[in-house]
């Protein structure tokens, strides 16, 4: 653990030792990922007195989502606090916690919640150390469940990413797999800055080995998932997995090998891994569940286009969700969806491409 | 079965010093003395004078070019000093809006802080450390939900004797912000003063069309908050409310709702031209009820203040607002590149690539960066 001193922060605030290897990611202790969410919160609240967490249903029922399950046999109501239903309120007042040196963890039960809570999450939480000359920090983290989560309907089933990574100021973790889960949400805990924890509904119930021990993954380091030559695919959160399913497709139907990086975080970027893919395989797709217009796709291709423009065979594609609200009937949700099927689509095409 | 009432409520308001400068006994003296002493009272119209007189430079300043956007307190002092006073200096936090200036000012804000804030610098929201005031709120009521989360911290931490006072306009009961604080604060029982100055006018929006209810304070009865109207002209009766709501919030009675009805008896902001949607009747009803006009009423009726104090107190006004003036000027230019201080609490890679070549419309700007390979370069 390495300290920093900071005008914002009341104690000398410490952060993890990045360089420290990651432990293994294969193993036999398989839990579930909103598992590794609730080990990664426990593990920071038994460290740290300050954190805590706040949101609806969190305490009492054990989360809507069955997150924080146990925490308020464990913590207690003083930590593990229920709240009326007013994101907006809860989100102003962790903002408040924070800027007054706790740690809060908000849980919004979606992020599409998040829209009503707007000003303090996007105008107030990500300028506070800018508008006060550094006075006051805002080491807060909230998170929820994003994206479409089965036939929610359009206004429950928001992908806040495209739109909230536009505001500086704010980090913005979206890991697909527990293993991640557990070392992002740790190190999103400990940082020092306000950061938007992007969960999946259709993945808490995922299982996969965590390790027991703590470990934290640093923000701004993709991971690859799975290593090719031929075309680079990038994606963050639940469509990584669509992407590994659709390389290895590829590979056995078309000879086609991709490298699959897992971004992890979106701000920060790993722009680097993305361009020293790119310069390999000299071909990319982006695979995002938001929008396309003004997309991560959209800035991930001008970036790529920026900084490797040479190197590129072909022009950038992405892989969106269509541009319409997310459909509520079970069929047009899947259509609508980037899935296993659009990608390998998008890949073949853009391997035959010159 | 028929009908009961099952609540009913009633709302007081509270006078104690006229727009004549009488002085209400039965409910300004405690223990057979006014409740504000003559000194606090000379104290109270020193910091309204100079509020008042600041506003009037900063307007001239930004007429001249030498400042952004202003929004004038003038009329709307005594609901700051009076609230101000009863608020515990270096316990207690302020967390304001924008037209508190003498609240901020008594609680140890540096005076040219505001000036430089408005000149557009955003230095002008770094407080000195022992300065428990938060940043200037603009938008609005955003600052009340944190508020009451200051307070509940208060409250968690068992912090003994200390309060949140919070102040905001009328326009501000009409955001859902308003709810949230007024919801928390109240079930929570927080030690926080609602302060919301009821200046009549929300940009161009009188109060009757913002809100149909016949006082801002009622508003908090639905919150189970006790609640009270005050003349917001009056130091005295502002001074009391406010003493009362500390004393209920530190003794861990919860929030307390205070609607100092007062005037707005400038623009909005400098930006606003209020003469385009209020009559000069209106206006003059309410510069008869000016705060320093009555407080000046007063202290000559109670023999400690006169013409010659008058004079001397108006060289000393603009003597420190001119040096307020000289200091937000003569604070030191910031370079283009501190913008991106501050941003995160450790810059990122991506934001130091942007400081070092300052390009911040397009990445292509910058030649490093830029993926051409370079002439002769194999492919």
């Amino acid at each position: 653990m390495t300290t920093l001193t900071h005008p914002a922060l009341d104690k000398p605030y410490t952060y993890p030792d990045f360089d420290k290897p990651l432990p293994p990611r294969e193993g036999d202790r398989v839990i579930q990922f909103r598992e590794a969410l609730r080990e990664a919160m426990s593990e920071e609240m038994r460290r740290d007195e300050r954190v805590f967490l706040m949101g609806e249903e969190v305490a009492n029922y054990n989360g809507a989502y069955k997150v924080s399950q146990g925490m308020l046999d464990e913590f207690g109501d003083k930590r593990i606090i229920d709240t009326p239903i007013s994101e907006n309120g809860f989100a102003g007042m962790g903002i408040a916690a924070a800027m007054g040196g706790l740690r809060p963890i908000v849980e919004f039960m979606s992020w599409s919640f998040s829209l009503v809570a707007a000003d303090q999450i996007l105008n107030n939480a990500p300028k506070m150390l800018y508008m006060s000359g550094a006075q006051w920090g805002c080491p807060i983290v909230f998170r929820g469940n994003n994206g479409a989560g089965g036939q929610l309907g359009s206004t429950h089933s928001w992908c806040v990413e495209g739109l909230y990574a536009n505001v500086p100021g704010v980090k913005i973790v979206i890991p697909s797999n527990p293993y991640d889960a557990k070392g992002l949400l740790k190190t999103a805990i400990l940082d020092p800055d306000p950061v938007f924890f992007l969960e999946s509904e259709r993945m808490l119930g995922d299982k996969a080995h965590v390790p027991e021990e703590e470990y934290y993954i640093p923000f701004g380091k993709a991971r690859l998932a799975r290593e090719g030559s031929d075309v680079t695919l990038v994606s963050f959160g639940r469509p990584v997995h669509f992407c590994v399913e659709a390389a290895e497709k590829l590979a056995g139907d078309e000879g086609i090998e991709a490298d699959v990086l897992d971004m992890r975080t979106i701000r920060p970027l790993d722009i680097d891994a993305i361009v020293e893919s790119v310069k390999k395989t000299n071909r990319i797709v982006v695979v995002d569940q938001c929008w396309p217009f003004a997309s991560i796709a959209s800035e991930v291709c001008t970036q790529v286009m920026e900084r490797a423009f040479d190197w590129l065979d072909a022009a950038p594609v992405r892989v969106n969700t269509a541009d319409v609200p997310t459909p509520y009937a079970k069929g047009l949700e899947a259509a609508y969806l980037p899935n296993t099927e659009r990608i390998a689509a998008a890949v073949t095409k853009l391997a035959g491409a010159r | 079965m028929p009908r009961k009432t099952v609540y009913t409520a009633e709302i007081d308001f509270l006078q104690i010093l006229d727009e004549e400068g009488r002085f209400d006994e039965s409910e300004g003296l405690e223990n057979g003395q006014p409740i504000l002493s003559d000194e606090q009272v000379a104290y109270l119209y020193e910091q309204m004078s100079i509020c008042r007189h600041l506003d009037e430079v900063a307007f001239k300043l930004q007429r001249s070019g030498r400042m952004g956007t202003y929004p004038q307190n003038k009329g709307q002092e005594a609901n700051a000093v009076g609230s101000a006073l009863a608020m515990k200096k270096g316990e207690d936090w302020l967390v304001s809006a924008y037209r508190e200036n003498a609240a901020l000012f008594m609680h140890g804000l540096p005076m040219h802080n505001v000036l430089v804030y408005w000149m557009g610098d955003e230095r002008g929201s770094k407080v000195p450390d022992d300065v428990l005031v938060t940043p200037l709120s603009v938008p609005i009521g955003t600052h009340m939900i944190h508020a009451a989360g200051i307070a509940w911290g208060m409250k968690l931490r068992g912090d003994r004797d200390r309060a949140v006072i919070t102040y905001f306009g009328d326009g501000a009961t009409s955001e859902g912000d308003f709810h949230s604080a007024m919801n928390f604060s109240s079930t929570l029982k927080v030690p926080l003063v609602v302060f919301c100055q009821n200046n009549q006018w929300a940009i161009s929006v009188p109060r009757e069309e913002q809100m149909a209810s016949e006082t801002v304070a009622q508003k908090a009865i639905a919150y189970g908050m006790p609640t009270i109207q005050v003349d917001g002209n009056d130091i005295f009766a502002v001074y009391k409310a406010t003493k009362e709501a500390r004393e209920r919030a530190v003794a861990g009675d919860g929030p307390t709702f205070i609607e100092g009805v007062t005037y707005r008896l400038a623009d909005h902001t400098t930006a606003d031209d209020a003469r385009r949607y209020r009559s000069p009747e209106e206006v003059q009803a309410w510069l008869d009820k000016d705060p320093l006009i009555r407080t000046r009423k007063y202290m000559v009726a109670r023999g400690f203040w006169d013409d010659e104090k008058q004079t001397e107190l108006e060289a000393r006004t603009k003597r420190i607002v001119k040096e307020v003036v000289a200091a937000a000027e003569g604070i030191e230019k910031p370079s283009t590149t501190d913008f991106f201080d501050h941003m995160y609490a450790e810059l990122p890679e991506e934001l130091k690539r942007q400081r070092d070549t300052m390009r911040t419309s397009s990445l292509g700007q910058d030649p490093s960066q830029v993926g051409l390979r370079a002439e002769g370069q194999r492919v």
